[in-house]
């Protein structure tokens, strides 16, 4: 059918809304039974896709499927304890589903009528087992806005996004409303963009509008680069009509008839998702020439990244989109001015056009009473790292760091010591505990030294090493920079060079402050983001860790115990059976031992590789760090616990 | 009948990567503060522009005005305020506005452009004292203004194998500061698209395809990247040493002949400024160098002319394919060799004129001055990279001799005159050796764009109607646009003629070809402005010139124009050293003799003339190189 106005799009949203709203724990009496199966990425990967033709067939083979429907959905967030299903009406949550509980879960909760206790949310900390989503920790802090649909329709189904409110934006913006009036809204609302720099949304579409250069571009920035981070792919796995419905009122606000989404292919079940709903948003005359009976054209198309990170960058995404090599260029002109083919072009991020559709449907005065005094609506997070709960979150601006981690992240596993959040995936910094309680925003992630980014949030615990994760963002960085200016191609090679001199012990106070100098004029003299931010890790370590540094420099010590070079292994002589089981594993013939006698390590030879640590059936072999050989004074100086000189003679 | 030559001049056809500002242009000027001082601006001038027009110096490396403005070595910087914020700016790409403030040495600048500089040579194979570009090269320039003289940063080093397959360039990644302005040139100017950049990060390297050598890929040899380049990392293939040896070698006579546009070009390398004539300097310079004889390649010039005239004649009658295409540009020939070979047969035969100085010394001068052929070496001073592929064609040769052995670039010239310790300058003027050494105007302008046709047409001109046609100005034909068209009346025949230079510029004239124009006559000349642009001629590296633009190479075309006003001789048959060549050793134009020494055939060479695995070696070249095989 094709949808050409409003009573079109309710006569959609009346046929699909009981299903919805069952969803939404609406006891309506359908008589259906629906059971949700997670197929974001994550859940995919841990067979979800299995779940759900498994559920199929055994629901035929029961002769169930007249009263039940499988609905594949968009990600929960839940990714840790993937794969997840739910069940309608009842929202009782399954975490972790094998095909092979299929059986059970069939008999027990669709024949049975019972809930299946075992595949129930387990809360290690309190022991208990919780049945709905609403009770369990992590979702209860959350404000989903932008992720109101993943997990709740299905989104290869264009007619659950209308019984979502989707398409309505749309109609009313092309039926009733003029650009100037619509991008006034957007303005109003504070909404920035969710891509990184947070300008704007509503200036740059108004810079875009005033172009007075036709024909002129939408593109969305899917490229997601950041490592760890997943927030554009859920939204596109979960919801991808919201983007597309977006994009089109962007492309009827600045006057432009093509867009394109800029993707990248390692993203299949988005891509995939994205050519579906694009077909589908045709097919309903929801894309095309003449959208809703008037004389606005729009048009999508997908363009596919290769995965390089600066390609997420805006202008060599545009490179990138017209064939070229992805590298950025210098602004002016901006992408408003000059963009595709030389064209005004608009360019935002998945998660900012996802938050359009959410200022049209609720207004922006309800969107500008969100958030924080500068930094408005929501905000995706990926959380990764040293915590209990990993997955995608979305909470209010000015939500708090300790909120985030230990209530929805339920804290660091192994009580172990919080130590830091780096946020703003490589161009970020690390926070310290310090901070814990500051409420998030742009510019209070900034003034940390660190930033929103696209909203990748990694918790560290003391076993992390703040130089080695240092290293680690800048190899990183200097590994994707694009090689076209001084500063990033070259100062961020000597800048891991001396991190890296420095995580193996040979390096020197003067590197230290070298470190920093050479950080600043890295920031200050790069082309494009890329290089002006790379510098972060390392500036924000230095700022909050110091001592860290210091330690590994002054005492060649690397206090967490993660710098290799800066290790050592010993055999602790007391507990040492003499098994010679260590010797065995050791493939650098660095053990040494004779019957009766304590085994050895010669730290010459060992390359840390702990295959002995797991072979010794008395743990008898121990992680050192260099401090113990500091200790052991002139004596010694060759490796702690060696026993006497005697014993080192016969070796 | 009234026997007049004309000419309309056509339109004016601007391209990107045009060298040339369009001084007809009106602009609105602006005011902005840069250091304190109020300066006034063109609209959509850049910072460093409107800088440099004020007086005020900003160093920069990979800036080349109008070619490459990328704001990649970020050597530029300057500190600009905005609304109270200082921000450091690319001032090479950033928009000079009204009421702009601008600080162009503030601490800031100075220490972030110092370390910029500091990281490009910690990341460079510093041989200065060894190096081609030694005291002329722009990053050694700039090393030595910010006064640099420790390296605070160090650390591994890229070692590249140098890659010297060809006989005309050599390149030497180890030196690469990635400015890109050798990709500019050759994909905006040239629009050859031999370079791009391979790889990312620190391995990233500005290279042939697949890292090739150029000579397995479709480099037309022109040497524009060599003049673009602002280090050692690409450069001519020098053989000074292969010529030393010949001049020192008693038993050989070394016959050394200038190509036109030297004696405007070669004084720029001893200080004179661009557009200075130094046609007797250098004949005295090369007589202290130890050449037996001193010839023109201008002599040859004329005889080309000749040659090509009567080509022309010939083909309008019918005889052969029109329009007929010059063929004395080296780097035009390859060109067309590997993009447009369908025209290989509108080209004309004739070699280039060095060549044919060649042929004739080991055959003429040898018969004449009783000289065993195989005695003769013969050197040719070009403005070019791509006469030294020319010269090793194997096509390029008479029975079992090479036509001409060695080629030396202006530049290399230079050099010999320093190792030679000969005061440039204080030279007194000396005058050519007869027989080869005595040319007409016609043969001068060969140097420049617009000369070659313009000489030929006034060949031809007379041929055609047996009189000597009065001597008009033929300043539309010459002049500097990149491709330009006229009419020309020869006899009662209009003729359409074509003068391109650039090969992105030839490249629209053998379009319009292909879409079924007709032009009878076209010129092309493969670098910008013609040979007074070779990628040969001197570079502008030092201090006191440093190369932000290519424009002057207006001033030497100018020098070659009033070398050819200020002769009395214009027109090539009126040489009377070349009617007694015909007279005594040739018999006419096009005869069997001509046919055997002077002309010469083409060969198509496709796109991708050669790809081999492994182009790099050496550390750093690149993962995916990492893993192919070597050959
Ligand atoms: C190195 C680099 C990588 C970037 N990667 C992304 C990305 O993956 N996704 C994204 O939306 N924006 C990315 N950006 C930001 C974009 O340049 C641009 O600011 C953004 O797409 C604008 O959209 P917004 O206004 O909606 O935030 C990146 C920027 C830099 C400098
Ligand atoms: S900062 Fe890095 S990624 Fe950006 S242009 Fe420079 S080299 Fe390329
Ligand atoms: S390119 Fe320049 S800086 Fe480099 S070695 Fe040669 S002269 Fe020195
Ligand atoms: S070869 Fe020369 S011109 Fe080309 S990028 Fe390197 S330094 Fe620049
Ligand atoms: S960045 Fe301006 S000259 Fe290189």
């Amino acid at each position: 059918m094709i949808i050409k106005s409003i009573e079109d799009l309710k006569e959609v949203k009346e046929k699909y809304e009981p299903l919805i709203k069952q969803r939404l724990g609406h006891r309506n009496g359908l008589g259906l039974t629906q059971i949700l199966v997670c197929s974001g990425t994550a859940c995919h990967s841990s067979e979800s896709r299995e779940v759900r033709l498994e559920l199929e067939q055994e629901l035929a083979r029961r002769g169930l499927e007249e009263q039940t429907r499988v609905v594949k959905t968009g990600c929960f967030g839940f990714c840790e304890y993937g794969p997840i299903v739910m069940v309608h009406p009842g929202e009782i949550f399954y975490c972790q589903v094998r095909p092979g509980d299929v059986r059970e879960l069939v008999e027990k909760h669709l024949i049975g009528g019972q809930v299946l206790e075992r595949l129930l949310y387990h809360n290690d900390s309190t022991g208990k087992r919780t049945q709905t989503i609403e009770d369990i920790h992590f979702f209860q802090a959350q404000r989903r806005i932008v992720l109101r649909n993943c997990g709740v329709i299905n989104p290869e189904e264009i007619g659950e996004y209308i019984a979502r409110d989707g398409y309505f934006a749309l109609a009313d913006v092309v039926l009733h409303k003029n650009r100037e009036e619509v991008i006034e809204m957007i303005k109003k609302s504070g909404l920035r963009g969710r891509g990184g720099a947070g300008f704007p949304t509503g200036r740059k579409w108004e810079l875009t509008a005033a172009q007075d250069i036709r024909p002129k571009y939408v593109v969305c920035n899917a490229d997601e680069g950041d490592p760890g981070a997943f927030m554009d792919r859920s939204i596109l796995e979960g919801d991808p009509h919201s983007v597309l419905e977006a994009m089109t009122v962007a492309g009827y606000c600045i006057g432009a008839n093509q867009g394109f989404i800029y993707v990248r292919a390692e993203y299949p079940i988005a891509v995939e998702r994205l050519e579906l709903a694009i077909e589908q948003a045709r097919e309903a005359g929801l894309l095309g020439k003449g959208l809703f009976g008037t004389d606005f054209d729009f048009d999508l198309s997908l363009r596919f990244g290769a995965g390089a990170f600066v390609c997420g960058e805006e202008t060599a995404l545009l490179h990138s989109v017209m064939g070229q090599r992805g590298e950025p260029r210098p602004r002016p002109p901006y992408p408003a001015q000059e963009g595709l083919w030389g064209k005004p072009t608009l360019i935002n991020n998945v998660e900012t056009f996802a938050n359009i559709t959410v200022v049209l449907r609720e207004g922006w005065e309800w969107y500008q009473g969100q958030g924080t005094s500068t930094s408005k609506g929501s905000k995706v997070f990926s959380l990764a790292g040293k915590i209990y709960n990993t997955g995608l979150i979305e909470v209010p601006m000015g939500t708090t760091l300790r909120t985030i981690i230990f209530d929805i992240g339920g804290g660091i596993p192994g009580n172990r010591q919080f130590k830091a959040v780096q946020t703003g995936g490589p161009s970020g910094g690390c926070i310290p505990a310090k901070y814990l309680d500051l409420p998030i925003d742009y510019e209070s992630l900034k003034e940390t030294g660190s930033m929103m980014g696209s909203g990748g949030m990694i918790v560290m615990d003391e076993g992390d090493c703040m130089v080695d994760i240092a290293r680690f963002y800048l190899e990183f960085s200097q590994d994707e920079s694009c090689g076209r200016c001084t500063p990033c191609r070259v100062g961020t090679k000597r800048l891991l060079e001396i991190l890296i001199r420095i995580t193996e012990g040979q390096g020197e106070m003067e590197d230290l402050e070298m470190l920093e100098e050479l950080s600043y004029d890295i920031r200050d003299a790069s082309l494009c983001g890329l290089g002006q931010t790379a510098p972060n890790p390392v500036l924000s370590t230095l700022r909050y860790f110091r001592n860290e540094y210091v330690t590994h420099v002054r005492d060649k010590r690397c206090p967490a115990g993660v710098c290799k070079a800066l290790l050592h292994y010993t055999v602790d002589e007391e507990k040492c059976i003499a098994c010679g089981l260590c010797a065995k594993a050791c493939a650098a013939q660095a053990i040494t031992g004779a019957p009766k006698q304590p085994y050895r390590i010669d730290p010459e030879k060992c390359t840390r590789c702990a295959a002995c640590v797991a072979k010794c059936p008395r743990q008898a072999i121990q992680k050192g760090i260099r401090k113990d050989v500091a200790d052991l004074g002139g004596e010694a100086g060759i490796y702690a616990g060696a026993g006497d000189t005697e014993n080192r003679a016969t070796l | 009948m009234e026997e007049k030559l004309e000419y309309t001049p056509g339109p004016v056809i601007r391209k990107t990567g045009q060298l040339y500002d369009n001084p007809e242009k009106e602009v609105e000027k602006i005011k902005l503060t840069i250091d304190c001082r109020e300066v006034t601006a063109d609209k959509g001038m850049s910072v460093l522009e409107a800088a440099r027009l004020a007086g005020i110096e900003i160093p920069s490396l990979c800036y080349l005005r109008h070619i490459n403005e990328t704001g990649s070595c970020r050597v530029c910087l300057v500190e600009v305020e905005v609304k109270g914020t200082k921000t450091l700016q690319a001032s090479c790409v950033y928009p000079a506005t009204a009421g702009l403030v601008v600080h162009t040495t503030s601490p800031r600048v100075r220490r972030v452009r110092k370390t910029m500089v500091e990281l490009l040579l910690s990341d460079h194979h510093r041989e200065c004292t060894t190096c081609i570009r030694n005291l002329n090269c722009e990053l050694q320039n700039v090393a030595d203004s910010l006064g640099i003289r420790n390296l605070k940063y160090t650390g591994e080093m890229k070692a590249l194998q140098v890659q010297n397959d060809n006989p005309y360039i050599v390149r030497d990644y180890n030196k690469c500061i990635k400015c890109r302005r050798c990709e500019a040139i050759c994909s905006k100017v040239q629009e050859i698209n031999v370079y791009s950049a391979l790889y990312r990060n620190y391995d990233t390297i500005i290279a042939p395809a697949f890292g090739q050598d150029l000579s397995r890929v479709a480099c037309i040899a022109c040497g524009q990247c060599v003049l673009a380049c602002p280090t050692g990392s690409i450069t001519e293939k020098e053989c000074i040493e292969s010529v030393w040896e010949a001049l020192e070698d008693p038993d050989k006579y070394v016959v050394v002949q200038t190509a036109p546009s030297i004696q405007v070009t070669l004084g720029e390398e001893f200080g004179f400024p661009a557009g200075s004539v130094v046609t007797g300097k250098l004949a005295a310079a090369l007589r202290r160098l130890g050449f037996d004889r001193v010839f023109a390649t201008d002599f040859t010039a004329d005889l080309a002319v000749m040659e090509e005239a009567h080509e022309l004649l010939e083909r309008l009658e019918g005889r052969g394919k029109l329009p007929l295409l010059t063929s004395c540009c080296p780097g035009w020939v390859k060109f067309a060799e590997h993009f447009y070979p369908e025209y290989l047969d509108n080209l004309s035969t004739c070699k280039s004129p060095h060549e044919m100085f060649g042929a004739l010394t080991k055959t003429y001068i040898a018969r004449k001055e009783g000289i065993d052929p195989e005695k003769i070496v013969v050197v040719a001073i070009m403005p070019c990279t791509a006469k030294k592929f020319e010269a090793a064609r194997p096509e390029m040769g008479t029975g079992e001799f090479k036509d001409v052995d060695w080629v030396l670039t202006t530049r290399e010239l230079a050099r010999m005159i320093r190792q030679a310790d000969i005061s440039f300058p204080d030279l007194q003027e000396e005058e050519y050796d007869s027989p080869m050494g005595t040319a007409s105007g016609a043969g001068a302008i060969f140097g420049s764009t617009g000369g070659v046709l313009e000489a030929a047409v006034r060949t031809a001109c007379h041929l055609t109607t047996g009189k000597e046609a009065d001597l008009p100005d033929y300043e539309e034909l010459r002049g500097f646009s990149g491709l330009k068209e006229a009419e020309v009346l020869l006899k009662d025949r209009k003729l359409k003629v074509a003068i391109a230079h650039g090969t992105g510029n030839a490249r629209v004239l053998l379009e319009r070809l292909r879409a079924g124009e007709t032009f009878h006559f076209v010129e092309i000349m493969a670098c910008p402005g013609g040979c007074v642009g070779g990628g040969g001629q001197p570079i502008y590296g030092s201090r006191e010139r440093k190369e932000v633009s290519l424009d002057y190479r207006h001033n030497r075309a100018d020098a070659l124009g009033r070398i050819d006003a200020a002769k009395t001789l214009r027109r090539s048959h009126e040489n009377p050293d070349v009617l007694r060549l015909y007279k005594e050793f040739l018999g006419q134009p096009l005869g069997e003799v001509s046919r055997n020494l002077l002309h010469t055939c083409y060969t198509p060479r496709g796109k991708l003339p050669g790809f081999q695995f492994g182009g790099i070696k050496g550390s750093h070249a690149g993962h995916a190189l990492d893993n192919m095989p070597d050959t």
